[in-house]
């Protein structure tokens, strides 16, 4: 099951996304009034959020050039040390930049 | 969460303090939908389909995912699965605030819950727990998210039509830093390398032996089965 990426299709793609980040935001809302979630559900989650994450980085990782590798650890290693997401990602970017300019 | 406050209301003196508090932070999020428009033109959208992704969806993780995605064709399935596992932690903050959501009339409660990103609710919750009855910082601290999100994303794709080439300056990389920087810039705690660990094996499994696009979906899963293993948080507050 596709879309296009068309004009029309690619509307229904962003309208698709809207309508299940929405139930994202109202759902917890929503269960919640009838039954509360669960230790083991909340695990669950907790650990699926974090692991979309990885699945999506890891194969790019995996396929970049060195370029996108040393950048994905420039991010890491400043993103551990400072906490400061911009400066982070300022760090991978500059880092993929300088290995590819210059090497 | 221990104090049960008293209840809870809406109005516009509230969320306008709620807009300002969140002014300072929100400053940053320009900066993170410039990025997201400068790698959606590059993925192929059109700087219209990339002003509605962040207008309509507005959670950026789940977007800058969805450009993952993106190609001449856009498989359905995996894109729904990826933005409902990355945004599933909103079931998680949308069920934390219910209490306090339930003193609202319904359509309030439902509606205010369009706005709720990371940052205002953290805030949102931090009031709440200091007996807050106002819940303007949901709302205000929102808004005020939502048109920086917006403007960020305007000047990405407005500026960033201008750049040639753009894997030569790193901005192809983008994407990858900024989900990676979500991921490390969350709550620490170590025990989460296992589910990680879980799905990025799966993911990679998936790759090589599975159809094209299904690496989310099972790393994602993989990672959650492996959170089911794990112990118990210890000494956390047990659900009421």
């Amino acid at each position: 099951m596709t879309l296009p990426s068309t004009a029309v299709g690619a509307v229904m793609a962003i309208l698709i996304m809207a309508v299940v980040t929405y139930v994202t935001r109202a759902g917890g809302v929503f269960v919640m009034s009838r039954v509360p979630i669960g230790p083991r559900v909340e695990r669950f989650i907790n650990a699926m959020a974090g692991s979309v994450l990885v699945a999506v980085i890891t194969p790019m990782a995996m396929q970049g050039d060195w370029g996108a590798r040393l950048a994905l650890v420039a991010t890491l290693v400043v993103m551990l040390t400072t906490q400061k997401a911009l400066a982070a990602i300022s760090a991978g970017i500059v880092t993929a930049a300088l290995w590819r300019l210059w090497l | 969460m221990t104090s049960t406050p008293p209840g809870a209301k809406l109005d516009l003196a509230g969320t306008l303090l709620g807009i300002r508090r969140m002014a300072p932070l929100s400053l940053f999020v320009v900066v993170f939908g410039l990025a997201f428009g400068v790698a959606a033109l590059a993925r192929g959208l059109s700087g219209l389909e990339a002003m509605l992704m962040s207008a309509l969806v507005f959670a950026g993780a789940s977007q800058f995912a969805a450009l993952e995605l993106w190609g001449p064709d856009i498989p359905l399935l995996p894109l729904i699965a990826t933005t409902f596992a990355i945004n599933a932690r909103h079931l998680l903050m949308g069920a934390a605030i219910q209490p306090w959501l339930a003193h609202l009339p319904a359509s309030q409660r439902y509606g205010c819950v369009v706005l709720m990103s990371d940052s205002n609710w953290a805030m949102a919750a931090a009031d709440r727990q200091k007996g807050e009855t106002n819940v303007g910082m949901l709302v205000g601290g929102g808004i005020a998210l939502w048109l920086t999100w917006l403007l960020g994303t305007l000047l990405g794709v407005v500026f960033g039509s201008g750049i040639e080439e753009p894997e030569r300056f790193g901005l192809d990389v983008i994407m990858g830093c900024f989900l990676l920087a979500m991921l490390v810039g969350g709550r620490r705690d170590p025990t989460m390398l296992v589910p990680w660990g879980a799905a990025a094996l799966a993911a990679l499994a998936a790759m090589a032996w599975l159809p094209p696009h299904s690496h989310v979906i099972v790393g994602a899963l993989a990672g959650g089965m492996a959170g089911l293993l794990l112990p118990s948080p210890p000494a956390k507050e047990s659900p009421a």
